[in-house]
């Protein structure tokens, strides 16, 4: 049987488009990386992880500090968040599976999920810093934190839900404790899950300025002082790439293209996890 | 495994908030673009010499001023002085700390720097909107002999709370009724065209960026990044290349002895030399500060800007402050206090 | 599977009651850790709301609801109106989505349909790169290449001459709508906002919409097939209908995730509170007015302002969240 003719073109058109839609996508991935390829390419240097972040208008500087922060924060912020979001997606999971308690909480849980990092910001300014009086590397760690809670709290409970339920069952038959049974068999089985988890929640806060804004400030010098403002690459970058310096603008897109080179490592390896996890 | 991770991981988050403790602390400052740029060299030095840093973050004069009116830091920096009720309301003090010049910055192909000649009616009348090209017969009038294109004029101004802005507005205020009585001075206003950038920094990267394009900035945004600035008709009438000498000659008008709180607007100052934009920068510092070892640490370094950060300042075409001033600004130091005693000059 | 047995209780034995006892005092702490955990997530958002509510007070007792749709923003005068915020975060997002949807959905029917199974995988991979890519990272290229290039290109005049005719044409030149598209010099406005905007949420309605289509049974498919409709008879007539709910989730999903986006748009959108008709004028959103003025808000009615500001933003961003999520639940996409 022939195919109308029409309808044969109306499908080539629409496949035509997109294939044109997947150029394009792909065309603007490619442009953004190519651009923040060459031009941070001209800031890499061993400088760069040596030296502090300079003053206006003069000639090398790094962006140790600011390297150091970023670490820090992240750091402190994914300690803290870990332990939390697993255990929240724990009980979500296994204590309080089906519930109409826990279906809201899930909820309430992807809504912070996706709530717009500046609203985190500025609660956060509101409990830590106001009324401490100053910036502080905590308040951002917390900022920083916050947005990593839910990230970790719904993958757990995604990769809990994955683990068959013999495995629960078993070992209960063997008389094991439940708690037992969650530390040494469940969390066990779906590692390899929890961990992608985290470096999602690494690689999604790595990233994030708006929270530091009001939080954590900037810091021209190295400081490992937690209860003072500290430098991080994103601030460094928006201050560094909306000015006039050429020295400032290059080193600002060579922040941007640490932390882009990052992000792909830890999404990378995320997934990399995720994959070996499924042959198991 | 894990369990050792976390606790490794644990005990390098405790060590870092120990040896926090043991560094020497910075002395931490925001506010006013205006001045950093004369800042940042300045704190440099002072690190080099003391090993003390000076953490400034220039958001903005707006943003200085609530910032020390929280708390969050030691000092702040407006270019726009308060007033007697705000400083009281608030238990600060305020003393300038330097002088300079706001330079209006453009971006038009072909035309050099300081080849445009602006005033006070014109620069209102583009900054409202209402003379909207290159060519308009108002700007023809004062550059007969400049070829302007027939584009457009993008404004761009501060999008965040400038003591820039405040001078710039008070001194097109004084040259136009128009301006003065529908928009105003202050350190934001109701702009009513033009593009919003983020600090001087910004708005210089903006106008870099946009053809047919003008904006306002301090002095050395201008000179350190290569950007063309416009003369300006003076209150006396002459047409003034902005300069340190053109700064300085606005800047002798100023009279700081009679300033009550030093409180002195210096944009429009009389004298053939003048240039008519100048402004200066205020220091803002708690009367009872929280943390009187700060305080000391700022005002140690504010004693020795005022000594020895003159050549500095004068190399990025800043004003310093007169010795009699500043005398008079040490003087008035002895309001700052901790535990009834004055905190500069204690140790 | 490695078991690891804890203490057997037996209870016959007398002295394997306080083991016993221990077991359950162990378990319980772990369940109200786990509790705690749990609330804790809930009673963060729960403060999040109530911070802002509190911190929004002042502004909301002066105004009222006549904030909403004020639209002068004047800090000197301490009268605050959002309309111009609200306007700006709307429109960016709409017009993001009409850019952006169509996009998402070639590039998911791509890969789902046509695409060789070689290159699907590196395909995939590589747009969710792209949703890696933090935002400052857009708001950087934004600013230093696209905007000039809208400026130089789209919003200028082409003038150009064909058969000894000049031809100088414009978008604001266009009868009935050229005023959408009045000519301005600056490529900082609404316009080029949206299309970073749309190019951030690309990969996140494309992965959702290529979940969603793949949820459809294949006997479904195939029997569409087998009738003897071509691939995009199948995706218009079967497909897409089929995943309607879970689609217009995702797409919400998206739309969220434009309304809160901060880092990219300050950039680029000229932070104007004018409001213009046209879409080559700059302005500004809800998110990009706090992370400029937050920082300097003198008074408590400005700083008040501005937290009222952010509490709109939420309301609306948890409203199209929730209604994502209930869709996206409804779909069978979790």
């Amino acid at each position: 049987m022939a195919v109308d003719t029409r309808r044969k073109t109306t499908n080539t058109i629409a496949l035509g488009l997109s294939i044109v839609a997947t150029v394009v996508g792909l065309f603007f991935l490619a442009a953004i990386l190519v651009t923040l390829v060459v031009q941070g390419f001209s800031a890499l240097s061993p400088r760069l992880l040596t030296e502090n972040t300079p003053p206006p208008n003069v000639d090398g500087g790094g962006l140790l500090n600011a390297i150091f922060g970023s670490v820090a924060m992240t750091l402190i912020a994914i300690v803290v968040a870990t332990p939390v979001g697993i255990l929240a997606g724990t009980y979500l999971t296994e204590y309080a599976r089906g519930s109409k308690v826990a279906e809201v909480a899930k909820f309430i849980n992807d809504v912070l999920l996706s709530a717009p990092s500046i609203i985190i910001g500025l609660f956060v300014y509101t409990i830590l810093v106001m009324p401490f009086g100053h910036f502080s590397a905590w308040s951002g760690a917390a900022a920083l934190g916050l947005i990593a809670l839910p990230v970790i709290n719904r993958t757990t409970q995604d990769m809990l839900g994955l683990v068959p339920n013999a495995l629960r069952e078993a070992a209960a038959a063997l008389g094991t404790p439940r708690w037992k049974t969650m530390t040494h068999v469940i969390y066990r089985a779906a590692r390899a899950g929890i961990l992608t988890g985290v470096l999602l929640a690494v690689a999604r806060i790595t990233g994030e300025t708006a929270p530091l804004l009001f939080t954590a400030l900037n810091n021209q010098f190295f400081s490992a002082d937690l209860g003072g403002p500290m430098a991080n690459l994103p601030y460094v970058i928006y201050q560094f790439a909306t000015s006039a310096d050429p020295n400032w603008q290059r080193i600002a897109w060579g922040a941007a293209l640490l932390i882009t080179l990052t992000i792909l490592a830890i999404n990378i390896i995320a997934r990399a996890l995720a994959g070996g996890k499924q042959q198991s | 495994m894990k369990t050792a991770l976390l606790a490794g991981a644990a005990a390098a988050v405790i060590s870092l908030a120990m040896s926090g403790a043991a560094l020497a602390a910075d002395i931490t400052g925001a506010g006013s673009t205006f001045i950093y740029p004369v800042f940042a060299k300045w704190a440099d030095a002072y690190k080099t010499t003391t090993g003390i840093g000076l953490n400034y973050q220039a958001i903005g004069s707006g943003g200085g001023i609530k910032q020390v009116e929280a708390k969050t830091v030691t000092f702040g920096a407006t270019d726009k002085p308060l007033s007697d009720d705000e400083l009281q309301k608030n238990g600060l003090v305020q003393f300038p700390m330097i002088m300079g010049g706001i330079v209006p910055i453009f971006n038009i192909d072909g035309v050099k720097p300081g080849a445009l000649v602006l005033d006070a009616p014109s620069l209102a009348g583009i900054f409202q909107g209402k003379i909207t090209r290159w060519d308009d017969a108002a700007i023809k009038a004062l550059n007969p002999s400049v070829t302007l294109p027939s584009a457009p004029i993008v404004v761009v101004h501060r999008a965040d709370g400038s003591g820039t802005t405040f001078n710039f507005t008070d001194y097109l205020g004084k040259g136009s009724k128009d301006w003065a009585d529908n928009i105003g001075s202050d350190t934001a206003v109701e702009w009513p065209v033009g593009v919003g950038a983020k600090g001087s920094d910004g708005v210089a990267n903006t106008v870099k960026q946009t053809a047919g394009s003008i904006g306002y900035v301090e002095y050395a945004y201008a000179a350190q990044n290569q950007l063309a600035y416009a003369d300006l008709k003076n209150a006396a009438g002459k047409t003034i290349e902005p300069s340190l000498d053109t700064f300085a000659a606005a800047a002798s008008n100023a009279d700081w002895k009679d300033a009550r709180n030093f409180n002195l607007v210096i944009t429009n100052q009389p004298g053939d030399t003048s240039w008519p934009i100048a402004a200066s920068t205020w220091v803002l510092i708690h009367t009872q500060p929280t943390d009187a070892a700060a305080t000391a640490e700022a005002l140690k370094f504010f004693d020795w800007a005022y000594k020895n950060g003159k050549d500095q300042a004068k190399a990025l075409d800043y004003v310093s402050i007169p010795d009699a001033v500043v005398t008079q600004i040490e003087a008035s130091w002895s309001g700052i206090t901790a535990g009834g005693k004055p905190i500069f000059g204690a140790d | 599977m490695a078991v690891t047995t804890g203490e057997t209780f037996d209870s016959s034995d007398g002295a394997s009651g306080n083991q016993a006892r221990r077991v359950v005092v162990q378990d319980r702490i772990f369940y109200y850790l786990t509790l705690a955990s749990a609330v804790f997530v809930v009673v963060m958002l729960i403060g999040v709301m109530v911070s802002l509510v509190v911190g929004a007070w002042p502004a909301l007792e002066k105004f009222g609801p006549s904030f909403i749709w004020t639209q002068r923003w004047s800090p000197v005068k301490e009268i605050f109106g959002a309309l111009s915020p609200i306007y700006g975060t709307i429109i960016t997002s709409v017009i993001a989505m009409i850019i952006g949807i169509p996009v998402s959905f070639g590039i998911a029917i791509f890969l789902t349909e046509i695409c060789p199974d070689a290159i699907r995988r590196p395909i995939g991979v590589a747009i969710e790169l792209l949703a890696g890519i933090p935002s400052i990272i857009y708001g950087l290229w934004g600013f230093f290449y696209l905007a000039p290039f809208m400026a130089a290109h789209i919003q200028g005049v082409w003038k150009f001459s064909l058969f000894g005719w000049n031809f100088a044409l414009s978008l604001g030149g266009i009868p009935l709508i050229g005023g959408l598209f009045a000519n301005s010099a600056s490529g900082l406005n609404l316009f080029t906002a949206a299309v970073i905007l749309a190019i951030m949420v690309l990969p996140f309605i494309t992965s959702i919409t290529r979940d969603v289509f793949q949820t459809v049974p294949t006997l479904l498919r195939e029997s569409a097939y087998g009738m003897g409709m071509t691939t995009w008879e199948v995706v218009r007539h079967i497909v897409i209908p089929y995943c309607r709910v879970g689609l217009v989730g995702g797409i919400m999903l998206g739309l969220g995730r434009a309304l809160g986006e901060t880092m990219a748009v300050t950039f680029v959108i000229g932070n104007s509170h004018a409001i213009s008709a046209s879409l080559f004028a700059p302005a500004t959103t809800i998110s990009a007015t706090i992370a400029n003025e937050f920082s300097e808000a003198t008074t408590g009615v400005y700083t008040s302002s501005l937290i009222l500001l952010g509490l709109v933003l939420s309301i609306i961003t948890f409203a199209v969240l929730g209604l994502a999520k209930w869709l996206l639940v409804r779909g069978d996409i979790k």
